[in-house]
């Protein structure tokens, strides 16, 4: 047993050794967790519901009874999203409309992990269904930024960014349909990454937007990022759209980026970016090439058109998913109605928030007649466009590299009152999922005090690739700072 | 220029139902929104396929092997009204 185990610098790999090594138990590392969850959640609010009971008796279980058989991840206390469903433990999305719904199923990704034996602290705050860029649409309130709670910490997965740079989990599973796993890490301060799509069951994963959303690790360290997606990754008869990787995850290694063309996209860096965000990518990009990397320009034509292309597509998909929270199967129902159809238009109206209306309607409209093909036609040709400028930009280069987001943490309520000032948010994140690539974001400094995100994308099935380069990169950077749970006058 | 009787109509086709000050409120959200979205008017997209699936994936099916489903009691117990083995609802019209 050792003690002064820092909840907020333990990385997976380092409590994995420890454990192997018989220097902790899995009770004692699980125990480490839910102190500092009783130390700072109720000001941070990771989570939507805690499984403190259940973690110990399963982390003791461990250490009593799997010995030697046990997983790959045995005894390493992890946050799941409310967005995947866990059998037996409640499943909200983050909804009135879920408050009380109880799967009866465990989502594929999430099942594969637990077979490995994680410990599961809890399920994490979310915007409600996975729709915002903040985690304030969360119907359980808001989620703070641990480097200052006066600040949002990104969404829609900002309880899982936020729980791993609180030291309130080891590590996390988010989920990404434009930014929602690699802006919250971008403004928490650790990495996130979105796997190529497919790569990933969305098995059990309450679909959003079915052609966009896709699972992914949330962690404190890249080799910590490798780990988790090698154990959640893999086909699964249950999701037509996944798909066998066809090659292994690596745990990466790499120190240099030797011969790594790495291209910049000038339409990313034109508009928007803050000066202090512009600042800490260009210092990285400079890294970059004294890494042994090259660094060109390349143009994505399309960036501006696919925020509105993704406004489209992602609110129709969201319309048609959602259609089956009518009050029948599960979850809220209205006592509001008389019949049938009043029933189901007021626990829709009652049971869902005002941002997942607001797409509910953008997404019906654009799927109605006489408007489908102007809206949805047209946003479906765009993404085509989108995904050619990648194809363009990866003959010339090996990777892109953006900021994860134009800016650092915003201040809560500051950009709830404009849904578009929040869709802009996504703006160099949406066009990735758009593309079904891969890409993920790691810490790369602080501006004003505040983490900044530096994403890197890739061809599809360039998992690896990425992996190594970021680990390069995260070696050089040195970020190792942590969240200090202030809060600075908004 | 959306109106409000559109975003009425709209609501009614996604079985929403707003409040009188939610309906005028959301009126002048979409119309903002969605003359944002507008701007893919200006591309020429005559030439251009549509991509709904990112990845070159065509007729995924698995074997067609009967596996046994929810048992009925799991699959009603979520539900707000059972009766007999079914989901209660409310009649249908008035």
């Amino acid at each position: 047993m050792i003690s002064g185990l820092d909840p907020q610098r333990l990385t997976a790999r380092e409590a994995k050794r420890l454990l192997v090594d018989g220097e902790t138990t899995a009770a004692e590392l699980v125990s480490v967790y839910l102190d500092q969850i009783e130390r700072v959640e109720d000001r941070v609010h990771a989570y939507v519901q805690l499984t403190a009971e259940n973690a110990t008796r399963y982390a003791t279980e461990i250490d009593r009874e799997m010995g030697a058989t046990r997983g790959a991840l045995a005894g390493l206390p992890t946050a799941i999203k409310d967005n995947m469903v866990t059998e037996g433990v409640v499943t909200t999305c983050a909804s009135r409309i879920l408050e009380n719904y109880n799967p009866v199923y465990t989502a594929s990704a999430v099942k594969q992990i637990f077979g490995d034996h994680v410990v599961m602290l809890g399920k994490a705050n979310m915007d409600e269904f996975a729709m915002g860029s903040s985690c304030e649409n969360s119907a359980f309130g808001p989620t703070r930024n641990p480097w200052d709670l006066a600040t949002v910490p990104g969404g829609s997965s900002g309880g899982s960014a936020a729980a791993v740079a609180a030291g309130e989990a080891l590590w996390a599973l988010g989920s990404d349909t434009g930014g929602s796993i690699r802006q919250p890490a971008a403004l928490c301060g650790v990495v996130g990454m979105k796997p190529t799509y497919g790569a990933v069951s969305r098995y059990g994963l309450v679909a959003f937007a079915s052609s966009l959303d896709q699972i992914g690790p949330i962690t404190r360290s890249v080799w910590d990022c490798a780990l988790l997606l090698k154990h959640i990754i893999g086909h699964d008869p249950r999701d037509s759209t996944s798909v066998e990787l066809p090659f292994e995850i690596e745990l990466p290694t790499a120190e240099r980026l030797d011969g790594l063309r790495v291209g910049i996209p000038a339409e990313y860096l034109a508009a928007g970016i803050e000066s202090g965000v512009r600042e800490s990518f260009d210092a990285t990009a400079k890294l970059v090439e004294e890494l042994g990397g090259r660094v060109v320009e390349v143009s994505l034509p399309h960036t501006d058109h696919a925020l509105p292309a993704y406004y489209i597509i992602a609110p129709a998909e969201c319309s048609a998913n959602l259609a089956r929270f009518d009050g029948v199967r599960y979850g809220y129902r209205s006592e509001h109605a008389s019949d049938l159809l009043e029933m189901y238009e007021h626990t829709r109206g009652e049971g869902f928030g005002a941002e997942v209306k607001r797409r509910i309607m953008i997404g019906t409209y654009a799927l109605s007649s006489g408007y489908y093909d102007a809206y949805y036609g047209q946003a479906q040709k765009v993404r085509t466009l989108v995904k050619r400028d990648f194809d363009e930009a990866f003959a010339q280069v090996d990777v892109v590299a953006s900021p994860t987001s134009p800016s650092v943490a915003f201040g809560l309520g500051s950009r709830t009152a404009d849904p578009l000032a929040m869709y802009r948010s996504d703006v160099c994140t949406i066009p990735v999922n758009l593309a079904g690539l891969p890409a993920l974001s790691i810490p790369c400094g602080l501006s004003e005090g505040l983490p900044v995100g530096f994403q890197l994308i890739g061809p599809a099935f360039s998992e690896n690739r990425l992996l190594s380069a970021a680990h390069a990169l995260e070696q050089a950077l040195g970020f190792v700072e942590v969240a200090s749970f202030h809060e600075r006058a908004a | 220029m959306i109106s409000e009787d559109d975003v009425r109509h709209v609501a009614r086709l996604s079985r929403l139902h707003l409040e009188p000050d939610e309906a005028r409120r959301m009126t002048a959200e979409l119309a903002k929104i969605l003359e944002h979205v507008a701007k893919i008017a200006e591309l020429d997209l005559a030439e251009v396929p549509p991509t709904a699936h990112v990845l070159d994936v065509v007729n995924v099916l698995r074997d067609d092997r009967p596996q046994p489903g929810l048992e009925r009691d799991e699959a009603l117990k979520n539900a707000p009204a059972v009766s007999d083995d079914a989901f209660r609802v409310p009649r249908m019209g008035s």
